[in-house]
């Protein structure tokens, strides 16, 4: 009981500034110049993230802070999105900044088979310090495999050579619209008719509907829903509504919705109006994936040509929703509905729970409607040449187009316009001059990554939705990734795995621990494949989304159709 | 059956659920375990873990019973084999994922993750274990490990939900998802704010409080017992249990209160270990060696002016020196000041001895330090000092007004309310010379310019008036005097007044038509309003905004001075002040007088008393000879203390009455040790006017006794046959003199823990919202009460050319006598700072960390820099809790003339290197 009454003090130095780390006023400065008049909002904050990461090919924590307080958000509330997102190079105090330029090599299935991996490695040797060369899921090019991204251009089927001389030029980022081809960026005569002829009274919206509900135009982006009821269901909800349009193609293997936004955009923006208009969205907010970065600039300059095509104008019959253009930063899980909304809104990508559904409660609590790249893109050209045009269509039972995007060892890979209901044999003799020379066909991806893997002896069943779910296995997003006798589909269904667990959200358990236990467990010489099923059971009955749900599907149908590669 | 309620199967048997109950309520009502881990009620169901999962009929994958809510004729199984597989599996892959909670130090009760592993039998992980990450120790109570963490999110959720820190995230993704603080920060270095909700809300250990792991693990076996209480530092009131073991407080953790919903600052819940000080007072003392009142603080070697005394010799030498001025120099000659810590039977037994023991009403408290100036203006203008609405009301508010408070760091349950409610779309409005926390959360942020509060206030009355918002049948009905605040406020334009308060004429209209025009709109307020020699007009100003637009007396709307201490509502409504008996019934009012000379069997004295300032004036004028202070310390508190210290220590007989051996201590003939809060029973009034039980946990240490006890033996030996043998029976007394608690009785309060007053009989649940009708004034209107611009009364100069504002900060409580003896709050600000702008510490040719040297015309301190963009050019900063650097060496003693408040938020003062 001798102690002194004051117990410390003058031992212990106070901290010397507030709680927390501080901002250094020469990089608030930067972020202040940075954001110029931008709107202080936090849905913005992933744009703003790009903007520093383009402008210093990094992010420190200092910027975090700086982005924080201009935000009036925390600084946790920053960095959880910014690290979030693959494309952000988020330092920490004294970690030193990354190389001048990233050499990304795609590390999936399309790329991997065409020797991805061997190209990677080759550069991880040759490469210098100033350039960092790492994995990178699906660019959608899966046709150029393999493929690399230099900085912000794409290398198609790179070696490298063409890699070497990319670095040589100035930075990609600094390329302007000046390359975009002057088609892509001025409105052609004669577009829009069918969007007018709506407009302009031209077409009543119970017309409309009834021709998309007599269509049976379904959702392309994967899950199939008929696009005429999904306008229904959101119609029923009060406004105010908005609209997302979902560019983020992102499934290994997809290419489909580049291909249309490359070579007619117009028709796809066209589409989009109609959307809106049909559930009379007021805002639309279209989610492009980072990585097509020459067709972001296009779409941004398409989108002023737009507005300027149809200027806003109270007396004019075509008032325009407000349309914002949202980039990507590197998340597969944001093609899903709910995490791109998350996204849209500045957010870490993660997907909701249903319910509430998003055509009730979406972006910003709004009634939303959600559409993929290619269902719009078919819109206008249904209402301009009827439904039973589209119903005409088809093959083996099944009615209607399908984009599929091929890859793999066929000899001309590609997105093939088809019949639904084709079958792959069908689509490999017919629209891709076959195999490719010694490649015989062993197996193949019916829906990229999530899809499951089906045996030759399965190449006779229709591609379509509702078609294969009697094999385990589903259409998506139309991504054929057609493998031969020099695969392994064990090695497949591993890259696959290794590729969901890069790209899970975190958010439930089944995914997040599931995703990686399965790919240790599949990177083993002998599967376990009772533990491993167990866990597919889990995954599959208990994860939130799609991605968790679907991604035991090689695996599962790994084990079911090809039991030699297992015999021990 | 209920209404609204929903029939559906649950594992074979028919079940109603009520609206909005999730089925995972529903079975858990229903006695039907369901394993979950991240939904934790009180938190926002994330769904995020899949252990809850159930199988619904006709649906093609699981869902989680947490989240969702079964709909009409719903089949639900819990129980199914499909059901079972998935909640095992999810919980054997999160078992692979960590390390059990027992290895990081907690008690395995606490490991929910392994509870249910138990219960559904998951014995092994089959599963490769992962990398686990490093622990983070950095914190003073906050443990960090990883390992045992199966990202929830429960604690991002209390972080961010809850108290709206924003400090705890989610960073990268996948696997590696990772909780994280600020920017994966060490949590010592982050902006934590050491809150603890975090730990509360940890399912498996993985954030854990350093000060339970220690105990815990000393006595693992030991079953100890749960005290429910209150927490003993600020006006919120947020109820607590003490978790204690033989006769230690092991961890404290937050009560589902009416004013607190669960929540504990850093204080409340890591600031109790000051109980077990080995500084505690355990002996009364009595003086052997001279006064010395000029010191900077209480030397080391204090024991040696004092020798230890027998309990009876103490008490007799404490109240025989009372007895002896009082019968030999008069009533007047004695004062006592009580303390707003303390019970309310405490409060007012400490009064009655005073006015009925000593024979005068110099009796006060501190709440002549803070809200005295605001309490004169709610009695002036409303005719009642208390708040019309309780902190929780902001839920219903639109536009919320915070005006010189700063609810973040004094009030930090509070503002988690009104950062809840922000969430919900009300509109803040933060006004303050110096930007804080809560300014992020603000809509507006009117940083203005300090002591230019009746310009801007009398600016946005302006624009009230003068754009026609006035609530014209809210003032004809209801009010009087409005004319003359209308003549009274032509002369403030706000394009007039901008120059002078530094706030632009257009963002003042704009705020005063964003108040006048809500549907509903709070005002709360704080010592930046008070502590002013304008403190009074300050408040009337408030008072009439909300009167001139009807904002009072309906829920979300009304006038809230957030009070500082656990009880100085309490001690000001027992009548802890010199002119007010208690219920605020006034000693010069015949009819008050009558009642309590009846009730109490005494003449009483007519003649108000004097207030805290003016006691020590009148010890110099040699009117004072005697004083009784219980835990409060004037040698810190009070403004330009080495006066006020010279003062007490001139005092012929002091008898101090303390926990410790506080600067006011150290100047008395004969302290008496006393009891802390956890050591005994006793009820308090928060903010929100709601009386809390609070119940004794640890036995006091030594010698020390409880404080009613001691009192009661001052009354007897001061000639009072006092039997006040539990505090009961001074609650009991008191109920009968106090109207506004007449239907709360003691039993009431041992069964319900709060009740809210005005509450007139024991069949009323009390009102948390007050002047629905009308206000408690004679002619039941509010008055509108001018007021016109006075300068604070020392501006800065040449020589001193810094505004001084004082205040608190997050971690230590008042004159520190308490929190700089509570290990984590002392270790998390170990001492004082002086905060000041980058820009001044530039002119100054210092930088942050070093050494300054503060002076005013009363004296100087020497304290550390601490750079802060928050506080404005030309303004420093300085907590008062720091004895060594005592900020109170430097205000000026001068007085606000009706509230008698000194101006503890303005004086000049130099800063230089030293």
């Amino acid at each position: 009981m001798q102690t002194a009454r004051i117990p410390i003090s003058d031992l212990k130095k106070p901290r010397a500034t507030p709680k927390g780390r501080q901002i250094a006023p020469q990089v608030r400065a930067e972020i202040v110049g940075l954001l110029g008049e931008k709107p202080r909002d936090r849905q913005y904050l992933i744009e703003y993230l790009h903007l520093i990461q383009d402008a210093n090919g990094h992010i420190s924590a200092d910027h975090i802070a700086a982005l924080a307080q201009a935000l009036k958000l925390s600084q946790v509330e920053v960095y959880e999105v910014a690290t979030f997102y693959h494309h952000f190079d988020v330092l920490r105090d004294g970690d030193a900044a990354p190389p001048a330029h990233t050499v990304r090599i795609c590390a999936s299935i399309a790329c991997a088979i065409a020797g991805g991996q061997l190209l990677f490695e080759d550069l991880k040797n040759s490469c210098g310090a100033d350039v960092r060369v790492m994995h990178a899921p699906c660019v959608g090019q899966c046709d150029h495999a393999p493929m690399a991204v230099v900085d912000q251009v794409q290398i198609k089927t790179a070696t490298p050579q063409k890699i070497a001389q990319a670095l040589t030029l100035p930075r990609a980022s600094e390329s302007t619209s000046s390359s975009i081809p002057a088609a892509q960026i001025s409105v052609p005569e004669g577009a829009f008719s069918a969007f007018k002829n709506f407009a302009e009274g031209g077409l009543p919206l119970a017309q409309l509907i009834a021709t998309m509900k007599d269509a049976n135009l379904r959702g392309l982006g994967g899950a199939g829903f008929a696009a005429g009821r999904k306008w229904e269901i959101v119609r029923s909800f009060e406004g105010p509504r908005a609209m997302v349009v979902n560019a983020d193609e992102g499934e290994p293997g997809t290419f489909k919705d580049r291909y249309y936004l490359e070579r007619n955009p117009w028709q796809f923006w066209e589409g989009v109006l109609i959307a809106a208009w049909a559930v009379e969205a007021q805002t639309v907010y279209v989610y492009l994936r980072d990585e097509y970065h020459d067709l972001r600039r296009a779409m941004e300059a398409q989108l002023t040509a737009l507005q300027m095509h149809f200027p806003a104008l109270a007396a004019s019959p075509y008032r325009l929703p407000q349309i914002e253009m949202r980039r990507g930063a590197g998340a597969y899980i944001c093609g899903e509905e709910s995490a791109l909304i998350e996204s849209v809104e500045g957010k870490r990508g993660i997907p909701r729970l249903r319910p509430p559904y998003i055509a009730q409660a979406g972006v910003f609590g709004q009634p939303t409607l959600a559409h993929n790249v290619e269902t719009l893109y078919w819109i206008p050209e249904i209402l301009r040449k009827g439904a039973a045009w589209w119903r005409g269509q088809g093959r083996n039972g099944r009615n209607g187009l399908r984009s599929y995007s091929v890859s793999g060892r066929v000899k001309t890979p590609g997105v093939k316009l088809a019949p639904a209901g084709i079958s792959l044999h069908e689509l490999i003799d017919e629209f891709c001059d076959g195999m490719l020379a010694g490649h015989s066909l062993y197996a193949y991806l019916p829906g990229g990554a999530s899809g499951g893997i089906l045996p030759a002896s399965l190449a006779n069943v229709p591609l379509d939705f509702d078609t294969l779910q009697a094999h385990d296995a589903f259409i998506g997003s139309a991504a054929i990734v057609v493998l031969s006798q020099r695969d392994r589909v064990r090695d497949a269904a591993l890259n696959l795995m290794q590729f969901f667990e890069h790209e899970s959200c975190g958010q439930c358990t089944p995914c997040r621990v599931g995703t990686r236990k399965a790919a240790v467990l599949m990177a083993q010489e002998n599967w376990d494949e009772k533990l491993l099923s167990e866990l597919s059971q889990t995954m599959i009955d208990a994860s939130i989304c799609g991605l968790g749900q679907a991604a035991p599907n090689p695996l599962l149908t790994a084990m079911k159709y090809f039991p030699q590669e297992f015999a021990r | 059956m209920q209404i609204n309620s929903i029939s559906f199967t649950l594992n074979g048997a028919p079940r109603q659920a009520l609206a909005g109950e999730t089925i995972l309520q529903v079975a858990t009502r229903e006695g039907i375990e369901i394993a979950h881990l991240c939904f934790k009620e009180g938190l926002a169901a994330e769904g995020n873990c899949r252990a809850c999962m159930v199988e619904i009929d006709g649906e093609r994958v699981l869902a989680p019973s947490c989240c969702r809510q079964p709909s009409a004729g719903m089949n639900v199984q819990s129980d199914s084999a499909r059901a079972v597989a998935a909640q095992r599996g999810v919980i054997e892959l999160l078992l692979s994922e960590t390390v059990p909670a027992t290895q990081v130090g907690l008690a395995p009760a606490h490991d929910e993750l392994r509870m249910w592993a138990r219960k559904l039998d998951v014995k092994t992980a089959k599963f490769p274990a992962r990398a686990q990450p490093k622990a983070d120790l950095s914190h003073p109570a906050i443990a960090v490990n990883l390992e045992a963490c199966i990202q929830c999110t429960r604690c991002i959720r209390a972080c961010r939900e809850a108290q709206v820190n924003d400090v705890l995230g989610m960073a990268l993704r996948g696997a590696d998802a990772k909780i994280v603080f600020d920017q994966d920060d060490a949590v010592d270095q982050s902006t934590c704010v050491g809150c603890g909700e975090c730990v509360q809300a940890c399912p498996t250990g993985a954030l854990s409080s350093k000060i339970s792991a220690k105990s815990t693990q000393s006595a693992p076996q030991v079953l100890g017992k749960t005290v429910a209480s209150v927490c003993p530092y600020c006006g919120v009131g947020c109820q607590l249990d003490f978790h204690v073991q033989g006769n230690a407080i092991t961890h404290v953790t937050g009560r589902d209160g009416p004013a607190n919903a669960s929540r504990l600052c850093v204080k409340g819940r890591y600031g109790f270990d000051y109980v077990a000080s080995p500084a505690r007072l355990t002996k009364p003392l009595i003086r052997i060696a001279p006064k010395n009142a000029r010191y900077d603080r209480v030397p080391e070697n204090w024991r040696e002016s004092f020798r230890e005394a027998s309990w009876e010799e103490a008490l007799d030498f404490a109240a025989g020196g009372l007895r002896k001025l009082r019968d030999t120099c008069g009533a007047e000659s004695l004062a006592g000041f009580g303390s707003a810590k303390g019970s309310n039977e405490e409060a007012y037994l400490f009064q009655k001895l005073v006015r009925v023991g000593f024979g005068t009403n110099n009796v006060d408290h501190c709440t002549r330090l803070c809200h005295a100036s605001s309490v004169a203006a709610l009695l002036e203008g409303i005719g009642s000092g208390a708040v019309s609405n309780p902190v929780s009301d902001v839920q219903f508010a639109d536009v919320v007004i915070v005006i010189g408070a700063n609810p973040t760091v004094n009030h930090p349950v509070a503002a988690s309310f009104i950062k809840n409610a922000v969430k919900a779309g009300t509109q803040l409005i933060v006004i303050d010379p110096r930007h804080t926390e809560l300014a992020r959360h603000a809509a507006h942020f009117l940083q203005f310019k300090p002591d230019t509060d009746v310009a801007l206030l009398n600016a946005m009355l302006y624009t009230i008036v003068d754009e026609n918002l006035v609530d014209e049948k809210f003032v004809d009905e209801r009010t009087e005097n409005f004319a003359a605040l209308k003549v009274n406020v032509q002369g403030f334009s706000p394009e007039a007044m901008a120059d002078i308060c530094g706030i632009p004429a257009a963002q003042i209209r704009h705020v005063a038509r964003l108040y006048a025009t809500a549907k509903s709109a709070m005002i709360m307020w704080g010592m930046g309003i008070s502590q002013h020699i304008h403190g009074t007009d300050n408040a009337r100003c408030l008072i009439a905004l909300a009167l001139a637009t009807g904002q009072i007396g309906k829920p979300g709307s009304g006038l809230h001075p957030l009070r500082g201490q656990n009880n100085v509502q309490g001690a000001s409504d027992a009548g802890l002040i010199p002119m007010m008996f208690p219920d605020y019934q006034r000693v010069d009012d015949p009819s008050a007088n009558a009642r309590f000379e009846k009730m109490w069997g005494t003449k009483l004295a007519t003649k108000p008393g004097l207030t805290v300032v003016e006691v020590l004036g009148a010890i110099e004028a040699g009117v004072v000879k005697g004083m009784y202070i219980m835990g409060e310390n004037p040698a810190m508190s009070d403004p330009d203390v080495q006066h006020a210290r010279a003062a007490l220590a001139a005092l012929s007989h002091l008898v101090v009455q303390d926990i410790f051996m506080t600067e006011t201590a150290w100047l008395a003939d004969v302290v008496l040790p006393a009891t802390a809060w956890p050591e005994k029973n006793g009820t308090v009034t928060n903010t929100d006017r709601l009386v809390q039980m609070g119940r004794k946990a640890i036995d006091p240490p030594g010698d020390a006794r409880e404080d009613l006890w001691i009192i009661n033996q001052l009354g007897r030996r001061l000639g009072l046959d006092w039997h006040y043998d539990h505090p009961r029976v001074a609650y009991e007394e008191m109920r009968q003199a106090m109207d506004s608690i007449a239907g709360i009785s003691w039993e009431r309060l041992e069964r319900h823990s709060a009740v809210v007053y005005p509450c007139n009989d024991e069949t009323d649940a009390g009102q948390p919202v007050v002047f629905v009708e009308n206000f408690p004034r004679e002619n039941h209107r509010a008055k509108f009460v001018p007021a016109d611009l006075i300068p604070a009364a020392e501006q800065p100069d040449t020589q001193f050319p810094f505004v001084l504002i004082t205040g608190r900060q997050l971690e230590h409580w008042h004159t520190g006598a308490m929190t700089r003896n509570a290990t984590v709050l002392d270790a998390l600000e170990p001492s004082a700072t002086i905060s000041i702008h980058p820009d001044d510490l530039q002119r100054l040719n210092c930088a942050a960390g070093m050494r300054l040297r503060v002076a005013s015309r009363r004296g100087a301190i020497e304290l550390i820099a601490r750079v802060d963009e928050g506080t404005p050019p030309g303004v420093v900063f300085i907590p008062f809790a720091f004895a060594e650097a005592a900020a109170n060496t430097l205000t000026n003693p001068v007085l606000d003339p009706i509230g008698k408040i000194p101006e503890f938020k303005f004086c000049a003062v130099s800063v230089s290197p030293c």
